[in-house]
């Protein structure tokens, strides 16, 4: 009785500081396969994770930094970056935060299994420095580490010896680890519930460190719950019958019907991910094509046929229903390194298109087969079906393979393709990011050409890309000006567009739409 | 008895071994599982270290022995897609499906065995006309259709009914229950139709055409000759003698249930095995898949042996020997 | 040949079938499914297979008798510009030549199997059908699911795109054949020990010889009922498949492809892109199952 009655108290007590009781369901097409913040750098993952976890660094709602559980942050050294840590922070589970806890943090996104490694490959290590001080220490000077650094997430090094997750998500381990639907942040939500595929609940954290801060102050959201519904047309019936308030990824053929519903609003911004065409300009004979001994797209007059047979306006109108940013270069204007005067097309010219082929010993074209992944980007198996009807007419005969990503990504992996659409998201902000991943030739080095599947290599680009890397002010502003006019020039890609993503939610519901297609709960409001 | 039953559980052991031999065979080389786990990011050596330790470089035999070894125990280790033992998801899952399964069932049962007793005695009205009509385009439409014309009607156009998932589930024990709360009642509805209706106009035109059956025998006609009132001689003899085949059918008829469940799971997003499975279908879920499959054939293994029983104490000429062609 | 005709006009069963409307009715549609399938690449409005006739700026166009609809495009036109009518006119085709050859193929392979178990009896009785129960307890849709995926993960996905449809008939096929051979096996059984069999044995026809010349268009009128009733089922497996995405290769849509694709766009007004599809299919399923179910109260004259 009398622990009763203290219970009834304490939630008095409680009842009276807390905002009152908000619920926002919400729905994607995806579920997060696990809730290990270093395992899987995944968008779907850390859609809800970034609720729950904070990393050292945040973003602000234009993308910029802005402190989080560091308070400011210094390069002292070319290779060592200090950051000062917030004091009085706790862990959802009572943990107090200390530099232990980012020291930890980082080496283990640095492990073997974890899948953040791209955000920490410059770092040698880190170590503390004083208590709250923990300096980065980086192989070669690194200009853009808080930009990475803000996509790792810190944990709480007791806990995860306690609970025998010391490592990323092994998943080798035959039996099931802590850390996969557990979760200890220091963030704005913490988990209630997690069953996969089915829902996951998280609730306020009334203690969190930034419900001051003046972005989050609005926020009044106390409970969040997640139900991923994989079927477009279910999805969106839910959401007009009212059993969830927000989807994060609508289907752009709904769009229409959403905007004219009642009591539905639809958001409507640029994604920092730019959807193109690569191909292997590489192998003297290409795998999947009917011209023996020689490799057509090896010259630069087919690339442009190619490219320049392709209607992007249609595809922009038809296709992705105007929900797109055409593009003629490879990462969009929020991506630092963007220069206005380089992103031109090639104009779309089916004539143009057969004289080139013509003159490249091609009248009567050839055949090749496109690899398209089919449930990856917003419509990317539609807007290859459309672009192999476009290419029939200068007389290009592609067969369309298109693909689940599963089956899709390991194909492209083994250059076992001809050419292929891919869609390349700029996390970090800066265009180092796409042209060492995407155009460096590969030589070994950590990060050159990893996503280079067509094997394009020029000397000049290489340098370029080297001085990215070492360099910063003028020079490396001056490097990336000059690779974009190469890009233009030699047809690596055909670029196509920019994504656009409509975030819809019934009209009671606010939050600010974000370019990393991520929904930051702590700035919602709940009418 | 005994012998009957050891001999039809050893039929049984055969059919086990050789499904899990083709789930395994099938499922083994499918997708890229490695690629999975790995993410977009990895090097030649972190890829073949995984596979070396996830065994997959293994003969293949040596590989199914393990997988025999360990699916005897429930242990089908962990999906390759969410990290958490397969014998936990199916058992989360499963309520779902088994709630939808059972409410399909009894649905079509107390719809369609009525349907089937009135058009079997009343063969020219025009009620009957309707039923038959309406079993034709039952058995003619496509699962999904039917799954999407009722969303589409009563979940977006009226607004009814929810269109996706359980509703609130209560927890008893192990067991995850809809059928407790008023939106896990209504959640069921749609999804229950669906599911039942082909079972519906089965059920029907089974019972319609054993109790056409039945009212020629001479019994029946011996029965009315002897000037017993018509109620008695359709319910008393006519029904229940119809009854044996109806009670085998909608055993039988349980397993497709389940197997269609698929179908409608995925329509509804009803989060039960056979959406766990397509979904595992679609990232090559190995572990996953292999088990649902097992776990499917033991099931309709189960019900077999269920209905042959059931068969030998109702039918005592089966008694002797199962001479007998199949209905 | 004019006999024979003279002798199906005069039969009791061109007379049961003037006698029911429905019936009629449903052979007209059916026939009009057929014919406009088969004859598609001469008829069909549009070739929705050549790439170079498709142009993005036709897509998405309503159905002719609508205000934004075009003439040229009867049914409208889906997201990429592709005739719907002739989509579906095509797409029946796929359908109908999976749903054949599947029920012709588990025709062949029942008959077979149930004339060799209901003749020879024995061990291969037996055994023939334990394998039948034992499938017969799985429903078919989960078998064809199922050997489509063994056939799938066994071949290369180059090499299985190129013979997908085979793959579909024959996953379909098996996971219809017990039921012939039960029906067979059960009239063999019958006529087995009629005399005119008897005495066929007795003078030594050899049992091959008698099996085929006697036994045979002896069970063949249930076989064809059993057919007639198992087409519209094969049509609709396929459906299912092609709508679960694991039917036949998008290059050579079905309806059930079709509908699949068309379901995106249902609730986005584009409501022509799924319906039309869904309408054939249905219209041709319906048809074939009431020409099944007249078949069979024709040719077992106790129900009449």
């Amino acid at each position: 009785m009398r622990k009763l009655l203290m219970a009834a108290a304490l939630g008095l007590a409680l009842g009276a500081g807390m905002v009152e009781a908000r619920t926002v369901r919400w729905s994607a097409s995806g579920d997060p396969n696990t809730m290990d913040p270093h395992s899987q750098n995944l968008g779907t993952v850390t859609m809800v994770l970034q609720q729950i976890y904070d990393p050292l660094i945040q973003r602000t709602q234009d993308l910029g930094l802005a402190p989080g559980l560091a308070t400011r942050w210094e390069q002292v050294e070319p290779n060592r970056w200090r950051f000062w840590l917030r004091e009085g922070v706790k862990f959802h589970e009572g943990q107090d935060f200390t530099a232990e806890d980012v020291v930890f943090s980082i080496t283990r996104a640095q492990a073997p299994t974890s899948n953040y490694g791209i955000f920490v490959d410059t770092i040698d290590r880190a170590v503390q420095a004083e208590p709250f001080v923990v300096d980065v220490i980086t192989r070669v000077p690194d200009p853009i580490l808080p930009n990475k650094i803000a996509s790792v997430f810190i944990m709480s090094r007791a806990w995860s010896e306690q609970h025998n997750a010391t490592r990323p998500q092994n998943t080798r381990a035959r039996e099931e680890m802590h850390t996969v639907r557990a979760t200890n942040g220091t963030g704005a939500f913490r988990l209630q519930t997690r069953e996969p595929d089915v829902r996951t609940i998280l609730v306020r954290n009334n203690d969190w460190w930034g419900w001051q801060e003046p972005a989050s102050r609005e926020g009044n959201v106390t409970e969040i719950i997640y139900r991923p519904i994989s079927s477009d047309a279910t999805r969106i019936a839910a959401l007009l019958s009212g059993e969830i308030d927000f989807v994060l990824d609508p289907p752009l053929q709904d769009l229409n019907r959403l905007r004219a519903a009642q009591g539905i609003r639809v958001l409507e911004g640029p994604e920092v991910r730019t959807i193109f065409l690569a191909m292997d300009v590489h192998r003297d004979e290409l795998l999947y094509s009917d011209v023996r001994g020689r490799n057509p797209l090896r010259d630069l007059r087919v690339r442009q046929a190619l490219y320049q047979a392709i209607d992007i306006q249609a595809i922009h109108r038809t296709t992705m229903r105007g929900q797109s940013v055409v593009t003629g270069t490879f990462f969009p204007p929020q991506v630092n390194g963007y220069v206005q005067e380089e992103d031109v097309r090639l104009p779309y010219d089916q004539a143009r298109a057969r004289a080139l082929l013509a003159e490249a010993g091609y009248p009567n074209g050839f055949g090749i087969t496109l690899d398209c992944p089919n449930n990856r980007y917003i419509n990317d198996e539609q807007i290859c079906q459309a672009i192999v009807a476009m290419w029939a007419r200068v007389g290009v005969r592609a067969q369309l393979n298109a693909m689940p990503l599963n089956l899709f990504f390991p194909k492209i992996q083994r250059d076992d393709s001809s050419i292929y659409l891919l869609g390349w998201g700029v996390p970090t902000l800066d265009a180092l990011y796409s042209f060492q991943s995407l155009l460096r030739s590969r030589d070994g080095g950590q990060g050159n050409g990893i996503w280079n599947y067509g094997r394009y290599s020029n000397p000049r680009m290489d340098q370029l890309i080297d001085i990215m890397v070492n360099q910063s002010g003028e020079a490396r502003n001056n490097a990336i000006r000059e690779a974009l006019r190469i890009y233009r020039e030699d047809v690596p890609h055909i670029p196509l567009h920019h994504q656009m993503i409509p975030w819809a939610m019934r009209s009671n519901f606010q939050i600010p739409h974000m370019a990393n297609n991520q929904p930051y709960f702590r700035w919602a409001r709940m009418n | 008895m005994f012998a009957f039953i050891v001999s039809r559980i050893l039929q049984a052991l055969p059919v086990l071994l050789s499904v899990a031999l083709i789930s395994f065979a099938m499922f083994a080389y499918v997708g890229d599982p490695v690629a999975i786990m790995l993410g977009q990011d990895y090097t030649q050596a972190q890829r073949d270290a995984l596979v070396a330790e996830l065994g997959l470089d293994r003969p293949f035999w040596v590989q199914f022995a393990t997988f025999i070894g360990n699916a005897a125990q429930g242990e089908f280790g962990l999906s390759y897609r969410l990290s958490r033992p397969v014998a936990d998801l199916i058992a989360e899952r499963a309520p779902a499906t088994l709630e939808l399964a059972f409410t399909a069932a009894v649905l079509a049962l107390l719809v369609g065995v009525p349907m089937g007793v009135y058009t079997g005695l009343y063969r020219n009205s025009w009620l009957s006309r309707f039923f038959l009509t309406f079993s034709l385009i039952g058995v003619s439409l496509p699962t999904f259709l039917i799954g999407i014309l009722l969303i589409l009607v009563f979940a977006v156009w009226l607004g009814w009914l929810p269109s996706f998932g359980r509703g609130d589930t209560v927890r008893l024990g192990a067991w995850t229950t809809g059928f407790l709360t008023v939106s896990g009642l209504k959640a069921l509805v749609l999804p229950a139709i669906t599911l039942g209706l082909f079972q519906l106009t089965l059920i029907m035109r089974l019972v319609r055409a054993e109790m056409l059956e039945v009212l020629r025998a001479d019994y029946i006609k011996f029965a009315r000759a002897r000037g017993l009132p018509n109620r008695a001689v359709h319910f008393g003899h006519a029904l229940k003698n119809t009854l044996v085949p109806v009670i085998t059918i909608v055993g039988l008829q349980l397993g497709a249930i389940i197997a269609f469940a698929i179908v409608t799971e995925t329509v509804f997003q009803w989060p039960g095995m056979g959406l766990l499975f397509i979904q595992s279908v679609g990232a090559a879920d190995i572990p996953v898949m292999s088990a649902y499959l097992l776990l499917i054939s033991l099931v309709f293994v189960t019900i077999n042996l269920i209905v042959d029983l059931l068969y030998y104490a109702v039918d005592p000429r089966l008694r002797i020997g199962r001479g007998k062609g199949g209905h | 040949m004019a006999e024979t005709l003279r002798r199906f006009f005069d039969s009791d069963l061109w007379f049961s079938f003037t006698r029911s409307p429905v019936t009629v009715l449903s052979a007209i549609v059916a026939a009009i499914c057929i014919l406009g399938a088969v004859f598609a690449p001469w008829i069909a409005p549009h070739n929705p297979f050549d790439l170079a006739s498709l142009n993005l700026i036709d897509a998405f166009k309503p159905p002719a008798w609508t205000e934004e609809g075009a003439r040229d495009y009867v049914l409208g036109t889906d997201d990429q510009g592709r005739d719907v009518l002739s989509a579906i006119m095509y797409g029946a085709r796929v359908s109908l030549l999976v749903g054949i050859s599947a029920t012709v193929f588990a025709t062949l392979l029942g008959v077979s199997l149930g004339l060799l178990a209901g003749y020879v009896g024995g061990a291969i009785d037996s055994l023939l059908m334990r394998i039948c129960d034992i499938q017969l307890t799985f429903p078919s849709i989960l078998v064809a699911l199922l050997v489509d995926g063994v056939v799938r993960a066994v071949l290369p996905r180059e090499v299985h795109a190129d013979i997908a449809l085979f793959v579909v008939i024959f996953a379909i096929g098996i996971s219809e054949w017990p039921k012939f051979a039960r029906t067979v096996r059960g009239s063999t059984l019958v006529e087995r020990n009629k005399e005119y069999v008897q005495a066929a044995r007795v003078i030594g026809v050899p049992k091959a010889r008698i099996m085929v010349s006697h036994v045979l268009p002896n069970v063949i009128g249930p076989v064809l009922v059993v057919a007639t009733l198992n087409l519209g089922l094969a049509i609709l497996s396929e459906a299912t498949l092609s709508f679960l995405g694991v039917g036949v290769p998008p290059t050579q849509p079905s309806l059930g492809t079709l509908i699949r694709i068309g379901n995106d766009f249902l609730f986005s007004g584009e409501w022509w892109i799924t319906i039309f599809p869904g309408v054939a299919l249905i219209a041709m399923v319906l048809s074939v199952n009431l020409l099944g179910d007249w078949l069979r109260d024709a040719l077992n004259p106790k129900l009449r």
